[in-house]
């Protein structure tokens, strides 16, 4: 018997949501403002939770580690969010939105939720317009959509290349007028470092303020993790500097359990690393993969020559070129999901064709784009004859209409120009499906606490489609969250405020403080990055795009030996009574090495590939599919939730048997 | 190449803070500025000494954590980027770069080159908002079409990421660059109207009670804003005060 229960609701999937909501114990409002809810990290899920938590008229205490709740890393989101409007009339609707996510997901996440998900990605649209977001539009004045990858209908909106920072201002927006009104409180430049438990459930956090280096007690009645994803593990990563996985954790370590951490996506559009001391990499957004092609030479002479400089790209006639998507996926081409399209980049790129002098890039091509958007300008313009000259100016001027930001932002790092050369681009590490074990509720194994967004493991399985993060963080925020917890925070309107002066408290805040004072004492030799460094590096090599058996077995070893070194070795200067970067850096890279042990237990654990997670052992012999990936539903339909006990090596794995009722499961296929 | 640094150093808010000269070798011409900063933090931090430090998180330029003014200007001397975009390309080899932190009243520095830009969450806190509750209700979001130039000019305006460059370059220290795109882009929207009164007299009243001086239209904000925000903005700001007070 599982310890796991998902409370998935009983009857049809398209009524569980609605019966759920008609049936959830409500908290009257003047019961609401003796009520407590903090609430870690600001980004599309934490800020929506935060504003919508407070307008219902909750006391909301609200964290971020940044100087501004409005720089979360749901800002750096570019191509847009996905919703069901059936706004062009393609086809699409919430059954089809649920399809394709679960699809994407290789089969591996929950139907309820997704369906759910899929369900209220409408009323997010409504609700941004309201705000104010300035979506795209079209002449009509309505809006704009696009397409992204692993989808066939165009469901996309989007603010220019800007999507997730106009999303994200509109939560700021909600926020700002809720700590006008004195209902959210918020810390910014304060860390979470522990949960604090009474009596099993979740009743504070300990939190630094990270400018004074103040250690802080907050208690409340249900505590809400938002904090993100655990990207930076690989040390180089589309993630922000201080995207860190320490509060989720921190929680796993309380008894919160860790769900598939080896579920990674590997984003196949960014700009290529140059060098050692490169401190993160770039995405450029997939959107550009609906206008922009795919390729490598055909010819291993031209590979070469491109490499020595001799040649140019666009010296090569269209049958030196080799299409390779659209060669092995005539179906969906260009447009395959992330983790498809990642894959077959390296295998070009392993096999010698990559065009870069480090043989890891490929080609991103908008030639053709531009001359399609220019005979269509010029037809529109009623242009006669128009020159080769004129139409190319006239496409890219289209091309600068959709994409230009990103052009700007490819040319001020590459410093070559994408409209005239094919932009080079490179898999590289952008987004973690897997996360913290949550329930139908979003609440943890722990009761009292939840967790939202990227930081949870629920909506995406084992790889997720683009345009589908920005969804889910303001689904869960915007309006899941704010039902389920309520239910949970029915049941608390006569506990009363909860103390900070217990041994609970007490015994939270001395290990936190132990910890840093480690830090701050211990006189080693080496950076925490030097170490963070290394643990990036194995993670890459081992536990990258693809994955062996062997290869994870060794990582395990070595990610432990790293550890060991770590506490023995880490500098940290300054004092704990300060302003201090590396010793933030300190505490964050300690966690990642212990999750990133867990991750390679969990990808050796998981003998079959599927989305992400890529095993050599288990791949299709022959037809059709032969060399795809294969996944094994008959023994791995399960979601892997770890246990701790100590050391990640020790880890007690749960299985959460997924059940598939509306969904016949079917190999991926995007050919 | 190898450079000279002349760099700000202030360890709180109280200390009188002074001007550190530092030597870095092997520089790449394709780090960007902070990877650049790293390298002279991970020298100093083998050598005993404190890093310098500085805001940064993105490292994509649309976070707006990052400041510095770098040889007398914001985000340096490249256009249309934040720090964290400027490459090491734009200096030459034996070059020395003067680096301070974002100088305002308005900006209290913390430490080194990390100022206090909180002024400007409480600008957006008096009035950068449309009061639209979360309910799953509100009205389709085509049930208003919206003229595609608005809605352009207010993304254009919607893109400030918040960075305070406009106030370091101004000799004013002035925020009205700031306060007037987010105004700008709920003036421009059907769905700003409403409380549009309210919104610019709170949100200047705020603005003037922060400390940060008037505009005098030099125009030295729309050239170091790495995003571009035009001064129109102001212009529209301007507009909707003065209609504003007329309103009463």
């Amino acid at each position: 018997m599982s310890v796991l229960d998902s409370k998935i609701p009983k009857g049809p999937l398209k009524d569980k949501w609605t019966t759920y909501k008609d049936k959830i114990n409500l908290v009257n409002p003047a019961n609401k403002r003796n009520i407590d809810v903090i609430v870690v990290g600001t980004g599309l899920a934490g800020g929506s939770a935060a504003a919508t938590l407070a307008e219902l008229g909750y006391r909301v205490k609200a964290f971020c580690y940044q100087d501004s709740p409005r720089r979360a890393h749901s800002i750096a989101a570019q191509g847009g969010i996905n919703a069901a409007k059936n706004y062009q009339g393609d086809g699409d609707s919430t059954y089809r939105l649920f399809y394709d996510t679960v699809k994407g997901g290789d089969y591996r996440s929950r139907e309820a939720n997704v369906y759910r998900l899929a369900e209220v990605s409408t009323n997010i649209i409504d609700q941004c317009v309201a705000q104010g977001v300035p979506f795209a539009r079209d002449y009509g004045g309505l809006l704009d959509n696009r397409s992204f990858g692993g989808v066939l209908v165009s469901r996309t909106f989007y603010a220019k290349g800007q999507t997730g920072q106009q999303l994200l201002l509109g939560a700021y927006s909600a926020m700002n007028r809720q700590i006008a009104r004195g209902k959210i409180e918020m810390f910014n430049r304060h860390e979470m470092l522990d949960v604090v438990k009474v009596n099993g459930k979740a009743r504070g956090i300990i939190a630094r303020n990270l400018v004074t280096g103040e250690i802080e007690r907050h208690s409340a009645h249900a505590v809400v993790i938002a904090s993100g994803g655990y990207g930076n593990v690989y040390f180089l990563s589309t993630n922000a500097m201080g995207s860190n996985a320490t509060a989720a954790w921190k929680i796993h370590k309380k008894g919160a359990f860790f769900a598939n951490p080896c579920y990674t996506q590997i984003h196949p559009t960014c700009i290529p690393r140059s060098g050692d001391y490169q401190s993160k990499l770039t995405l450029m957004s997939e959107s550009l993969r609906n206008d922009g092609r795919i390729w490598v030479p055909k010819n291993m002479e031209d590979v070469l020559a491109i490499r020595e400089g001799k040649l140019k790209p666009t010296q090569l006639s269209e049958d030196q070129r080799d299409y390779y998507l659209e060669r092995r996926y005539p179906a969906f081409g260009n447009l395959v999901p992330r983790d498809v399209a990642s894959r077959a980049a390296k295998e070009r790129c392993d096999a010698g064709y990559g065009v870069n002098a480090t043989g890891e890039a490929v080609y991103l091509d908008f030639k053709a784009a531009i001359e399609r958007y220019g005979l269509e300008q010029a037809k529109i313009h009623g242009i006669q004859d128009a020159s080769k000259e004129k139409i190319t100016a006239l496409g890219e001027a289209v091309v600068e209409e959709k994409y230009g930001n990103l052009f700007q932002m490819y040319e001020k790092i590459v410093d070559e120009n994408p409209y005239k050369t094919p932009m080079m681009i490179y898999p590289a590490t952008h987004y973690t499906m897997g996360g913290v074990w949550v329930d139908y509720n979003l609440m943890t194994t722990v009761e009292g606490l939840y967790c939202i967004g990227e930081a949870n493991f629920s909506d995406h399985g084992a790889n997720r489609l683009g345009a589908s993060a920005l969804m889910q963080g303001l689904a869960d925020g915007y309006f899941v969250l704010p039902y389920t917890i309520g239910d949970y925070l029915s049941h608390e309107i006569r506990t009363g405020k909860i103390p900070t002066d217990t041994p609970e408290f007490d015994q939270a805040e001395k290990e936190v403080t132990e910890r840093i004072n480690f830090f701050v004492n211990n006189k080693g030799t080496h950076s925490v990055d030097y170490f963070h460094k290394r643990l990036g590096k194995v993670m890459w090599d081992k536990c990258g795009m693809s994955r062996n058996a062997e290869g994870l077995k060794e990582a395990m070893a070595e990610i432990k030996a790293i550890r060991e070194e770590f506490y023995k070795e880490v500098k940290v200067p300054g004092s704990a009574n300060e302003m201090n970067p590396e010793l933030e850096k300190a505490g964050r890279v300690a966690d990642f090495l212990e999750l990133g042990e867990l991750f390679a237990k969990d990808a050796l654990m998981r003998e079959e590939s599927c989305g992400g997670h890529f095993r050599e052992e288990s791949v299709e012999i022959d037809g059709e599919q032969k060399g795809e990936a294969k996944r094994n539903d008959k023994d791995y339909a399960f979601v892997a939730a770890w246990e701790y006990k100590g050391e990640p090596s020790e880890a007690v794995l749960h299985k959460e048997q997924l059940e598939f009722k509306d969904i016949e499961l079917k190999q991926r296929s995007y050919k | 190449m190898n450079l000279t640094l002349k760099i700000w150093r202030q360890k709180g808010p109280q200390d009188k803070g002074k001007m550190v000269e530092y030597k870095v070798t092997d520089i790449s011409e394709h780090m960007s500025f902070l990877e650049m900063m790293d390298v002279l933090n991970e020298q100093l931090t083998n050598k005993g000494g404190e890093p310098v430090a500085f805001d940064h998180d993105c490292r994509e330029g649309i976070c707006g954590m990052c400041s510095m003014y770098i040889n007398g200007e914001a985000h340096g001397p490249d256009r249309g980027v934040t720090t964290c975009q400027l490459h090491m390309r734009m200096f030459k080899d034996g070059d020395t770069i003067t680096i301070e932190p974002f100088r305002a009243k308005a900006f209290p520095v913390i430490k080194d080159l990390v100022v206090d830009r909180s002024s400007f969450d409480r600008i957006q806190q008096a009035g950068g908002f449309i009061s639209v509750n979360t309910s799953g209700n509100t009205q389709d979001a085509n049930a208003i079409p919206i003229d595609k130039h608005a809605a352009d000019e207010a993304m254009d305006a919607a893109t400030c990421i918040g960075c305070g460059a406009c106030v370091a370059s101004c000799k004013n220290s002035s925020a009205m660059l700031f306060v007037g795109a987010k105004v700008s882009q709920y003036a421009l929207l059907p769905q700003g109207q409403i409380e549009a009164t309210d919104r610019v007299k709170n949100m200047v009243a705020q603005m003037d009670l922060e400390g940060f001086g008037n505009c005098t239209n030099t125009g030295a904000c729309e050239v170091e804003c790495p995003k571009g925000i035009s001064l129109e903005n102001i212009a529209r700001m301007n507009r909707e005060f003065f209609s504003a007070s007329i309103k009463g």
